[in-house]
Protein backbone atom coordinates (compact mmCIF):
# COMPACT_ATOMS: atom_id res chain seq x y z
CA UNK A 1 0.00 0.00 0.00
CA UNK A 2 2.69 2.56 0.94
CA UNK A 3 4.47 1.70 -2.05
CA UNK A 4 1.90 2.40 -4.33
CA UNK A 5 1.21 5.61 -2.69
CA UNK A 6 4.98 6.70 -3.09
CA UNK A 7 4.87 5.67 -6.74
CA UNK A 8 1.57 7.74 -7.15
CA UNK A 9 3.32 10.59 -5.48
CA UNK A 10 5.97 10.61 -7.28
CA UNK A 11 4.06 10.15 -10.82
CA UNK A 12 2.30 13.61 -9.69
CA UNK A 13 5.37 15.01 -9.25
CA UNK A 14 6.52 16.38 -12.59
CA UNK A 15 2.62 17.67 -13.39
CA UNK A 16 2.52 19.68 -9.87
CA UNK A 17 5.58 21.45 -10.50
CA UNK A 18 4.23 22.38 -13.61
CA UNK A 19 1.14 23.50 -12.85
CA UNK A 20 0.55 24.68 -9.12
CA UNK A 21 -3.05 25.02 -7.68
CA UNK A 22 -3.01 28.21 -5.41
CA UNK A 23 -7.25 27.89 -4.83
CA UNK A 24 -9.77 25.02 -4.48
CA UNK A 25 -13.32 25.84 -3.95
CA UNK A 26 -15.81 23.69 -4.11
CA UNK A 27 -18.93 25.42 -5.19
CA UNK A 28 -23.29 24.69 -5.49
CA UNK A 29 -22.35 23.14 -8.94
CA UNK A 30 -18.67 22.23 -9.65
CA UNK A 31 -14.97 21.99 -8.12
CA UNK A 32 -13.46 25.26 -9.07
CA UNK A 33 -9.57 25.60 -9.03
CA UNK A 34 -7.53 28.70 -10.05
CA UNK A 35 -3.91 27.14 -11.06
CA UNK A 36 -0.75 29.04 -11.88
CA UNK A 37 1.16 27.64 -14.61
CA UNK A 38 4.54 30.03 -15.09
CA UNK A 39 3.16 33.59 -16.03
CA UNK A 40 -0.62 31.81 -16.72
CA UNK A 41 -3.06 31.89 -14.08
CA UNK A 42 -6.38 29.90 -14.95
CA UNK A 43 -9.80 29.13 -13.68
CA UNK A 44 -10.59 25.35 -14.05
CA UNK A 45 -13.89 23.41 -13.31
CA UNK A 46 -12.84 20.58 -12.18
CA UNK A 47 -14.19 17.02 -12.40
CA UNK A 48 -12.80 13.47 -11.81
CA UNK A 49 -11.81 12.93 -14.82
CA UNK A 50 -11.17 16.07 -16.39
CA UNK A 51 -10.57 19.55 -16.19
CA UNK A 52 -12.09 22.03 -18.19
CA UNK A 53 -10.62 25.41 -18.57
CA UNK A 54 -12.78 28.84 -18.12
CA UNK A 55 -10.41 31.60 -18.20
CA UNK A 56 -7.15 32.75 -18.57
CA UNK A 57 -4.93 35.48 -17.86
CA UNK A 58 -1.33 36.52 -17.70
CA UNK A 59 -0.15 37.21 -14.68
CA UNK A 60 2.81 39.83 -16.37
CA UNK A 61 0.06 41.34 -19.32
CA UNK A 62 -3.01 41.13 -17.91
CA UNK A 63 -4.40 43.03 -20.94
CA UNK A 64 -3.76 40.66 -23.27
CA UNK A 65 -6.79 38.17 -24.29
CA UNK A 66 -5.45 34.71 -23.85
CA UNK A 67 -8.28 32.31 -25.61
CA UNK A 68 -9.28 32.89 -29.09
CA UNK A 69 -13.05 32.67 -28.41
CA UNK A 70 -12.51 36.02 -26.45
CA UNK A 71 -10.81 37.72 -28.81
CA UNK A 72 -13.22 36.50 -31.24
CA UNK A 73 -16.10 37.84 -29.34
CA UNK A 74 -14.95 41.43 -30.12
CA UNK A 75 -15.94 40.96 -33.39
CA UNK A 76 -19.26 42.39 -33.05
CA UNK A 77 -17.63 45.47 -32.65
CA UNK A 78 -17.39 45.03 -36.91
CA UNK A 79 -21.16 45.37 -36.17
CA UNK A 80 -21.85 48.11 -33.18
CA UNK A 81 -20.47 51.55 -32.40
CA UNK A 82 -19.95 52.62 -29.18
CA UNK A 83 -22.01 50.15 -26.74
CA UNK A 84 -23.49 51.80 -23.92
CA UNK A 85 -25.41 48.78 -22.45
CA UNK A 86 -23.38 45.97 -22.46
CA UNK A 87 -25.28 41.91 -20.87
CA UNK A 88 -22.78 39.15 -20.03
CA UNK A 89 -24.54 36.17 -19.43
CA UNK A 90 -21.30 33.82 -17.56
CA UNK A 91 -18.34 35.71 -15.95
CA UNK A 92 -15.79 33.23 -15.92
CA UNK A 93 -12.46 35.45 -14.75
CA UNK A 94 -14.31 38.17 -15.74
CA UNK A 95 -11.63 39.00 -18.68
CA UNK A 96 -14.53 39.47 -21.23
CA UNK A 97 -16.09 42.63 -18.62
CA UNK A 98 -12.61 43.98 -17.98
CA UNK A 99 -11.76 44.58 -21.27
CA UNK A 100 -15.22 46.08 -22.10
CA UNK A 101 -14.76 48.29 -19.49
CA UNK A 102 -11.18 49.48 -20.27
CA UNK A 103 -12.43 50.16 -23.96
CA UNK A 104 -15.74 51.74 -23.41
CA UNK A 105 -15.48 53.52 -19.40
CA UNK A 106 -18.94 55.18 -19.34
CA UNK A 107 -20.81 51.69 -20.93
CA UNK A 108 -22.86 50.26 -18.10
CA UNK A 109 -22.02 46.42 -18.09
CA UNK A 110 -24.22 43.94 -16.11
CA UNK A 111 -22.37 40.19 -15.19
CA UNK A 112 -24.78 37.98 -14.55
CA UNK A 113 -23.26 34.67 -13.11
CA UNK A 114 -25.00 31.49 -11.60
CA UNK A 115 -22.52 30.48 -9.05
CA UNK A 116 -21.62 33.01 -6.84
CA UNK A 117 -18.23 30.65 -5.85
CA UNK A 118 -17.06 32.06 -9.76
CA UNK A 119 -17.90 35.66 -8.98
CA UNK A 120 -15.35 35.25 -5.62
CA UNK A 121 -12.82 33.76 -7.55
CA UNK A 122 -12.96 36.09 -10.39
CA UNK A 123 -12.77 39.14 -7.96
CA UNK A 124 -10.05 37.39 -5.74
CA UNK A 125 -7.72 36.06 -8.39
CA UNK A 126 -8.72 37.54 -11.83
CA UNK A 127 -8.99 41.31 -10.91
CA UNK A 128 -12.45 41.28 -12.02
CA UNK A 129 -13.26 45.35 -11.63
CA UNK A 130 -16.52 45.97 -10.35
CA UNK A 131 -17.94 49.94 -10.47
CA UNK A 132 -21.30 51.99 -10.46
CA UNK A 133 -21.17 51.16 -14.05
CA UNK A 134 -19.76 47.85 -14.16
CA UNK A 135 -21.84 45.03 -11.58
CA UNK A 136 -22.64 41.53 -10.93
CA UNK A 137 -25.31 39.38 -10.25
CA UNK A 138 -26.07 35.72 -9.11
CA UNK A 139 -28.85 34.79 -11.00
CA UNK A 140 -29.68 32.20 -13.78
CA UNK A 141 -29.06 33.76 -17.11
CA UNK A 142 -32.45 33.02 -18.24
CA UNK A 143 -34.48 34.34 -15.50
CA UNK A 144 -32.43 37.72 -15.77
CA UNK A 145 -33.49 38.15 -19.17
CA UNK A 146 -36.97 37.33 -18.70
CA UNK A 147 -37.27 39.86 -16.11
CA UNK A 148 -34.94 42.45 -17.67
CA UNK A 149 -37.81 41.92 -20.64
CA UNK A 150 -40.48 42.73 -18.37
CA UNK A 151 -39.13 45.90 -17.16
CA UNK A 152 -38.28 46.64 -20.72
CA UNK A 153 -34.60 47.28 -20.38
CA UNK A 154 -32.41 47.27 -23.18
CA UNK A 155 -28.86 45.89 -24.22
CA UNK A 156 -26.91 46.75 -27.41
CA UNK A 157 -24.19 44.42 -27.21
CA UNK A 158 -25.48 40.94 -25.70
CA UNK A 159 -22.87 38.24 -25.03
CA UNK A 160 -23.82 34.74 -24.30
CA UNK A 161 -20.96 32.82 -22.65
CA UNK A 162 -22.56 30.51 -20.23
CA UNK A 163 -21.54 27.07 -21.94
CA UNK A 164 -18.58 25.30 -20.23
CA UNK A 165 -17.48 22.90 -22.83
CA UNK A 166 -18.74 19.87 -21.69
CA UNK A 167 -22.31 20.68 -19.91
CA UNK A 168 -24.76 23.13 -21.84
CA UNK A 169 -27.95 24.59 -19.98
CA UNK A 170 -30.54 23.50 -22.31
CA UNK A 171 -32.77 26.13 -20.99
CA UNK A 172 -29.93 28.51 -22.58
CA UNK A 173 -30.35 26.79 -26.09
CA UNK A 174 -34.00 27.18 -27.22
CA UNK A 175 -36.29 28.99 -29.74
CA UNK A 176 -37.71 30.80 -26.54
CA UNK A 177 -34.75 31.75 -25.04
CA UNK A 178 -33.85 33.73 -28.24
CA UNK A 179 -36.79 35.31 -28.77
CA UNK A 180 -36.67 36.57 -24.97
CA UNK A 181 -32.91 37.84 -25.45
CA UNK A 182 -34.04 39.80 -29.00
CA UNK A 183 -37.12 41.10 -26.81
CA UNK A 184 -34.17 42.91 -25.06
CA UNK A 185 -31.51 43.74 -27.93
CA UNK A 186 -31.62 47.40 -28.39
CA UNK A 187 -32.35 48.63 -31.80
CA UNK A 188 -29.11 48.24 -34.15
CA UNK A 189 -27.35 45.76 -31.15
CA UNK A 190 -26.03 42.35 -31.32
CA UNK A 191 -25.72 39.19 -29.62
CA UNK A 192 -22.50 37.09 -29.47
CA UNK A 193 -22.98 33.76 -28.52
CA UNK A 194 -19.60 31.63 -27.54
CA UNK A 195 -21.14 28.14 -28.62
CA UNK A 196 -20.05 24.78 -30.84
CA UNK A 197 -18.60 24.08 -33.96
CA UNK A 198 -18.93 20.22 -33.68
CA UNK A 199 -21.25 17.06 -33.26
CA UNK A 200 -24.59 16.92 -34.58
CA UNK A 201 -26.01 19.92 -31.70
CA UNK A 202 -24.45 22.60 -34.20
CA UNK A 203 -26.89 21.79 -37.14
CA UNK A 204 -29.56 22.28 -34.44
CA UNK A 205 -27.92 25.45 -32.85
CA UNK A 206 -27.86 26.93 -36.31
CA UNK A 207 -30.99 26.51 -37.28
CA UNK A 208 -32.42 27.84 -33.87
CA UNK A 209 -30.90 30.68 -34.16
CA UNK A 210 -32.07 31.16 -38.10
CA UNK A 211 -35.42 30.68 -36.62
CA UNK A 212 -35.04 33.46 -33.96
CA UNK A 213 -33.01 35.98 -36.02
CA UNK A 214 -32.51 35.36 -39.78
CA UNK A 215 -29.50 35.24 -40.66
CA UNK A 216 -26.43 35.59 -38.53
CA UNK A 217 -23.02 35.26 -38.81
CA UNK A 218 -20.29 32.64 -38.19
CA UNK A 219 -16.92 33.74 -36.64
CA UNK A 220 -14.46 30.97 -37.16
CA UNK A 221 -10.68 31.49 -37.35
CA UNK A 222 -9.29 27.84 -37.00
CA UNK A 223 -11.13 24.60 -37.68
CA UNK A 224 -11.51 23.11 -34.07
CA UNK A 225 -12.06 25.68 -32.19
CA UNK A 226 -15.08 26.97 -30.99
CA UNK A 227 -17.34 29.63 -33.04
CA UNK A 228 -18.95 33.22 -32.20
CA UNK A 229 -22.25 33.31 -33.67
CA UNK A 230 -23.42 37.14 -34.12
CA UNK A 231 -27.23 37.95 -34.38
CA UNK A 232 -29.81 39.97 -34.28
CA UNK A 233 -27.81 42.54 -36.63
CA UNK A 234 -30.75 44.22 -39.27
CA UNK A 235 -28.00 44.38 -42.30
CA UNK A 236 -24.52 43.37 -42.96
CA UNK A 237 -21.57 45.57 -43.10
CA UNK A 238 -20.28 46.29 -46.97
CA UNK A 239 -16.67 45.24 -47.13
CA UNK A 240 -16.00 49.34 -47.31
CA UNK A 241 -17.82 49.69 -44.01
CA UNK A 242 -15.82 46.48 -42.55
CA UNK A 243 -12.51 47.96 -43.38
CA UNK A 244 -13.74 51.49 -41.73
CA UNK A 245 -14.26 49.90 -38.42
CA UNK A 246 -10.82 48.13 -38.83
CA UNK A 247 -9.32 51.36 -39.61
CA UNK A 248 -10.97 52.81 -36.72
CA UNK A 249 -10.56 50.40 -33.77
CA UNK A 250 -7.84 47.99 -34.75
CA UNK A 251 -5.25 50.19 -32.75
CA UNK A 252 -7.49 50.41 -29.74
CA UNK A 253 -7.79 46.73 -29.86
CA UNK A 254 -4.03 45.67 -30.61
CA UNK A 255 -3.20 45.68 -26.25
CA UNK A 256 -5.75 42.83 -25.66
CA UNK A 257 -3.85 41.06 -28.63
CA UNK A 258 -7.15 40.99 -30.79
CA UNK A 259 -6.45 41.41 -34.59
CA UNK A 260 -9.42 42.79 -35.93
CA UNK A 261 -8.26 42.96 -39.47
CA UNK A 262 -7.77 38.91 -39.03
CA UNK A 263 -11.63 38.83 -37.06
CA UNK A 264 -12.74 40.95 -40.29
CA UNK A 265 -11.44 38.27 -42.87
CA UNK A 266 -13.06 35.46 -40.90
CA UNK A 267 -17.12 36.35 -41.16
CA UNK A 268 -19.20 34.10 -42.76
CA UNK A 269 -22.74 34.85 -43.69
CA UNK A 270 -25.26 32.60 -43.58
CA UNK A 271 -27.04 34.45 -46.60
CA UNK A 272 -27.16 31.80 -49.30
CA UNK A 273 -24.47 29.73 -47.36
CA UNK A 274 -26.59 27.86 -45.06
CA UNK A 275 -24.58 24.68 -43.75
CA UNK A 276 -27.39 22.98 -41.87
CA UNK A 277 -30.06 20.53 -43.88
CA UNK A 278 -33.29 22.39 -44.09
CA UNK A 279 -35.35 19.91 -42.21
CA UNK A 280 -33.10 20.08 -38.93
CA UNK A 281 -35.43 20.19 -35.98
CA UNK A 282 -35.50 23.60 -34.43
CA UNK A 283 -34.54 23.46 -30.51
CA UNK A 284 -37.59 24.70 -28.21
CA UNK A 285 -38.11 24.56 -24.41
CA UNK A 286 -40.24 21.38 -25.57
CA UNK A 287 -37.39 19.96 -27.56
CA UNK A 288 -34.27 20.77 -26.41
CA UNK A 289 -31.77 17.34 -25.76
CA UNK A 290 -28.64 19.55 -26.35
CA UNK A 291 -26.16 17.88 -23.96
CA UNK A 292 -27.54 14.33 -25.88
CA UNK A 293 -27.10 15.79 -29.53
CA UNK A 294 -23.88 17.02 -28.14
CA UNK A 295 -22.69 13.42 -28.14
CA UNK A 296 -23.91 12.09 -31.31
CA UNK B 1 -50.16 -16.09 -9.88
CA UNK B 2 -53.52 -15.73 -11.22
CA UNK B 3 -54.73 -13.37 -14.08
CA UNK B 4 -55.99 -10.12 -11.98
CA UNK B 5 -53.14 -10.20 -9.66
CA UNK B 6 -50.69 -10.08 -12.70
CA UNK B 7 -52.72 -7.38 -14.26
CA UNK B 8 -52.54 -5.32 -10.65
CA UNK B 9 -48.65 -5.72 -11.10
CA UNK B 10 -48.35 -4.56 -14.56
CA UNK B 11 -50.46 -1.26 -13.31
CA UNK B 12 -48.28 -0.68 -10.60
CA UNK B 13 -45.26 -1.04 -12.95
CA UNK B 14 -46.64 1.31 -15.03
CA UNK B 15 -47.44 3.92 -12.61
CA UNK B 16 -44.58 4.02 -10.96
CA UNK B 17 -42.93 4.15 -14.48
CA UNK B 18 -45.34 7.31 -14.89
CA UNK B 19 -44.63 9.09 -11.95
CA UNK B 20 -40.87 9.48 -12.64
CA UNK B 21 -40.99 9.79 -16.28
CA UNK B 22 -43.11 13.26 -15.27
CA UNK B 23 -41.12 14.20 -12.29
CA UNK B 24 -38.18 13.84 -14.64
CA UNK B 25 -39.89 16.30 -17.25
CA UNK B 26 -40.44 18.68 -14.35
CA UNK B 27 -37.22 19.98 -13.94
CA UNK B 28 -37.55 20.92 -18.37
CA UNK B 29 -40.72 21.82 -17.86
CA UNK B 30 -39.43 24.68 -14.90
CA UNK B 31 -36.54 25.47 -16.11
CA UNK B 32 -37.46 28.34 -18.44
CA UNK B 33 -38.75 30.42 -16.04
CA UNK B 34 -36.99 29.36 -12.84
CA UNK B 35 -34.09 27.90 -14.12
CA UNK B 36 -31.63 25.33 -13.48
CA UNK B 37 -30.01 25.72 -10.34
CA UNK B 38 -30.04 23.22 -7.28
CA UNK B 39 -33.19 24.55 -6.11
CA UNK B 40 -35.31 23.55 -8.76
CA UNK B 41 -34.55 20.28 -8.39
CA UNK B 42 -35.14 20.49 -4.72
CA UNK B 43 -38.48 22.01 -5.33
CA UNK B 44 -39.43 19.13 -7.57
CA UNK B 45 -38.17 16.40 -5.45
CA UNK B 46 -39.97 18.12 -2.27
CA UNK B 47 -43.41 18.04 -3.72
CA UNK B 48 -43.02 14.56 -5.73
CA UNK B 49 -42.07 13.03 -1.99
CA UNK B 50 -44.65 15.16 -0.36
CA UNK B 51 -47.77 14.36 -2.69
CA UNK B 52 -46.50 10.71 -2.86
CA UNK B 53 -46.75 10.22 0.85
CA UNK B 54 -50.34 11.76 1.16
CA UNK B 55 -51.13 9.60 -1.70
CA UNK B 56 -49.97 6.34 0.16
CA UNK B 57 -52.06 7.53 3.43
CA UNK B 58 -55.15 8.16 1.27
CA UNK B 59 -54.65 5.08 -0.84
CA UNK B 60 -54.53 3.29 2.05
CA UNK B 61 -57.89 4.92 3.73
CA UNK B 62 -59.52 4.26 0.56
CA UNK B 63 -58.83 0.40 0.35
CA UNK B 64 -60.74 -0.15 3.72
CA UNK B 65 -63.85 0.38 1.83
CA UNK B 66 -65.04 -1.74 -0.54
CA UNK B 67 -61.87 -2.31 -2.12
CA UNK B 68 -62.35 -3.35 -6.13
CA UNK B 69 -60.65 -3.95 -8.95
CA UNK B 70 -63.00 -0.49 -10.70
CA UNK B 71 -62.29 1.37 -7.71
CA UNK B 72 -58.96 0.59 -8.54
CA UNK B 73 -59.03 1.36 -12.39
CA UNK B 74 -60.92 4.54 -10.92
CA UNK B 75 -57.70 5.87 -9.52
CA UNK B 76 -55.86 5.45 -12.83
CA UNK B 77 -58.60 7.35 -14.86
CA UNK B 78 -58.07 10.44 -12.32
CA UNK B 79 -54.53 10.46 -12.57
CA UNK B 80 -54.85 10.30 -15.89
CA UNK B 81 -57.37 13.48 -16.45
CA UNK B 82 -55.18 14.91 -14.04
CA UNK B 83 -52.35 15.35 -15.48
CA UNK B 84 -53.65 16.85 -18.35
CA UNK B 85 -53.39 20.31 -16.86
CA UNK B 86 -49.48 19.93 -16.70
CA UNK B 87 -49.40 20.49 -20.75
CA UNK B 88 -52.93 22.83 -21.16
CA UNK B 89 -51.90 25.38 -17.91
CA UNK B 90 -48.08 25.12 -17.19
CA UNK B 91 -47.20 28.02 -19.08
CA UNK B 92 -49.99 30.74 -17.75
CA UNK B 93 -49.75 29.19 -14.29
CA UNK B 94 -45.63 29.92 -14.46
CA UNK B 95 -45.91 33.35 -15.89
CA UNK B 96 -48.09 34.26 -12.96
CA UNK B 97 -46.06 33.34 -10.76
CA UNK B 98 -43.06 34.30 -12.24
CA UNK B 99 -44.55 37.77 -12.73
CA UNK B 100 -45.40 37.79 -8.36
CA UNK B 101 -42.64 36.06 -7.09
CA UNK B 102 -39.38 37.31 -7.33
CA UNK B 103 -37.07 34.59 -5.56
CA UNK B 104 -37.24 31.28 -8.16
CA UNK B 105 -36.75 29.59 -4.90
CA UNK B 106 -40.73 29.54 -3.74
CA UNK B 107 -41.54 30.77 -7.41
CA UNK B 108 -40.54 27.26 -8.35
CA UNK B 109 -41.79 25.44 -5.10
CA UNK B 110 -45.02 27.11 -6.11
CA UNK B 111 -45.16 25.97 -9.27
CA UNK B 112 -44.13 22.74 -8.62
CA UNK B 113 -46.57 22.38 -6.39
CA UNK B 114 -49.74 23.74 -8.16
CA UNK B 115 -48.38 21.97 -11.28
CA UNK B 116 -47.95 18.28 -9.67
CA UNK B 117 -49.93 18.24 -5.92
CA UNK B 118 -52.50 16.74 -7.28
CA UNK B 119 -51.55 14.39 -9.86
CA UNK B 120 -48.52 12.83 -8.12
CA UNK B 121 -51.20 12.58 -4.89
CA UNK B 122 -53.59 10.48 -6.98
CA UNK B 123 -50.74 8.13 -8.08
CA UNK B 124 -49.62 7.40 -4.52
CA UNK B 125 -53.15 5.96 -3.90
CA UNK B 126 -52.13 3.53 -6.45
CA UNK B 127 -49.19 1.59 -4.17
CA UNK B 128 -51.34 0.61 -1.03
CA UNK B 129 -54.55 -0.17 -2.83
CA UNK B 130 -52.93 -2.92 -4.69
CA UNK B 131 -51.38 -3.84 -1.60
CA UNK B 132 -55.11 -4.34 -0.79
CA UNK B 133 -56.34 -6.29 -3.49
CA UNK B 134 -53.25 -8.65 -3.41
CA UNK B 135 -53.46 -9.79 0.06
CA UNK B 136 -55.72 -11.94 0.70
CA UNK B 137 -53.45 -14.24 3.44
CA UNK B 138 -52.53 -11.75 6.03
CA UNK B 139 -49.22 -13.92 6.30
CA UNK B 140 -48.36 -13.11 3.46
CA UNK B 141 -48.63 -9.31 3.43
CA UNK B 142 -45.35 -8.62 3.85
CA UNK B 143 -44.16 -10.64 0.80
CA UNK B 144 -46.69 -9.01 -1.63
CA UNK B 145 -45.87 -5.65 -0.40
CA UNK B 146 -42.22 -6.38 -1.33
CA UNK B 147 -43.43 -8.01 -4.36
CA UNK B 148 -44.92 -4.44 -4.77
CA UNK B 149 -42.87 -1.92 -4.22
CA UNK B 150 -40.25 -4.22 -6.23
CA UNK B 151 -42.53 -3.91 -9.07
CA UNK B 152 -43.35 -0.40 -9.02
CA UNK B 153 -40.02 1.11 -8.50
CA UNK B 154 -38.21 -1.11 -11.02
CA UNK B 155 -41.12 0.56 -13.44
CA UNK B 156 -39.96 4.05 -12.00
CA UNK B 157 -36.26 3.08 -12.39
CA UNK B 158 -37.71 2.55 -15.93
CA UNK B 159 -39.58 5.18 -16.35
CA UNK B 160 -36.41 7.63 -15.47
CA UNK B 161 -33.67 6.00 -17.61
CA UNK B 162 -36.19 5.62 -20.89
CA UNK B 163 -37.55 9.25 -20.19
CA UNK B 164 -34.27 10.89 -19.86
CA UNK B 165 -31.94 8.71 -22.40
CA UNK B 166 -34.03 8.01 -25.55
CA UNK B 167 -37.55 9.71 -25.30
CA UNK B 168 -36.64 13.59 -24.80
CA UNK B 169 -34.03 12.56 -28.07
CA UNK B 170 -37.55 11.81 -29.62
CA UNK B 171 -40.29 14.03 -28.95
CA UNK B 172 -41.49 17.09 -27.13
CA UNK B 173 -42.07 17.28 -23.33
CA UNK B 174 -45.75 17.77 -23.65
CA UNK B 175 -46.09 14.93 -26.25
CA UNK B 176 -44.54 12.35 -23.74
CA UNK B 177 -46.85 13.74 -20.94
CA UNK B 178 -49.52 13.09 -22.83
CA UNK B 179 -48.47 9.72 -23.87
CA UNK B 180 -47.97 8.72 -20.04
CA UNK B 181 -51.48 10.34 -19.49
CA UNK B 182 -52.96 8.43 -22.12
CA UNK B 183 -51.48 5.06 -20.79
CA UNK B 184 -53.04 5.67 -17.53
CA UNK B 185 -56.30 6.21 -18.72
CA UNK B 186 -56.19 3.15 -20.89
CA UNK B 187 -55.01 0.92 -18.33
CA UNK B 188 -57.87 2.39 -15.76
CA UNK B 189 -59.76 1.82 -18.34
CA UNK B 190 -58.81 -2.14 -18.89
CA UNK B 191 -58.75 -2.20 -14.91
CA UNK B 192 -62.56 -1.61 -14.74
CA UNK B 193 -63.46 -3.79 -18.13
CA UNK B 194 -61.89 -6.47 -16.23
CA UNK B 195 -63.49 -6.28 -13.30
CA UNK B 196 -66.92 -6.03 -15.17
CA UNK B 197 -66.31 -9.29 -16.85
CA UNK B 198 -65.44 -10.75 -13.47
CA UNK B 199 -68.56 -10.01 -12.18
CA UNK B 200 -70.56 -11.06 -14.83
CA UNK B 201 -68.48 -14.45 -15.04
CA UNK B 202 -69.78 -14.68 -11.26
CA UNK B 203 -73.19 -13.80 -11.77
CA UNK B 204 -73.43 -16.30 -14.73
CA UNK B 205 -72.04 -19.22 -12.30
CA UNK B 206 -74.05 -17.90 -9.95
CA UNK B 207 -77.07 -18.35 -11.73
CA UNK B 208 -76.28 -21.82 -13.77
Amino acid sequence: MFRVLMVCLIMTLPFSSLAEVIHKERSLYRNILVEKTGDLLCLKFNEKTRKSTQSCMYKSEPKKLVFNYTKMTFASLLFIDNPKNVLIIGLGGGSLSNTIHELYPSAHIENVEIDPAVIKVARDYFSFVETDNVTSKVQDGRIFIKRAALKKQKYDWIILDAFNGDYIPEHLLTKEFFAEVKSVLADGGIVAANTFSSSKLYQHESATYFDVFGDFVNVVTDENSNRIILAGFETMPSQQQLAERVNKLANKLTPYDVDLQLLSEHLFYTKGNQDWPADTKVLTDQYSPANLLNYQ
Amino acid sequence: MNKINALIYFLAFSSGFCIMGIELLGGRILAPYFGSSVHIWGSIITVFMLSLSFGYLLGGKLSTRNPSLTKYGLIFFAASIMVVPIVLFAEPIMTFIFTHIEDSRYGSLLASTALFFIPTTILGMISPYSVRLLVTDHEKSGQVAGGLYFVSTLGSALGTIITSFYMVLAFDVNDIIKTFAAVLGALGLLAIAVSQLKTKERTVCLES
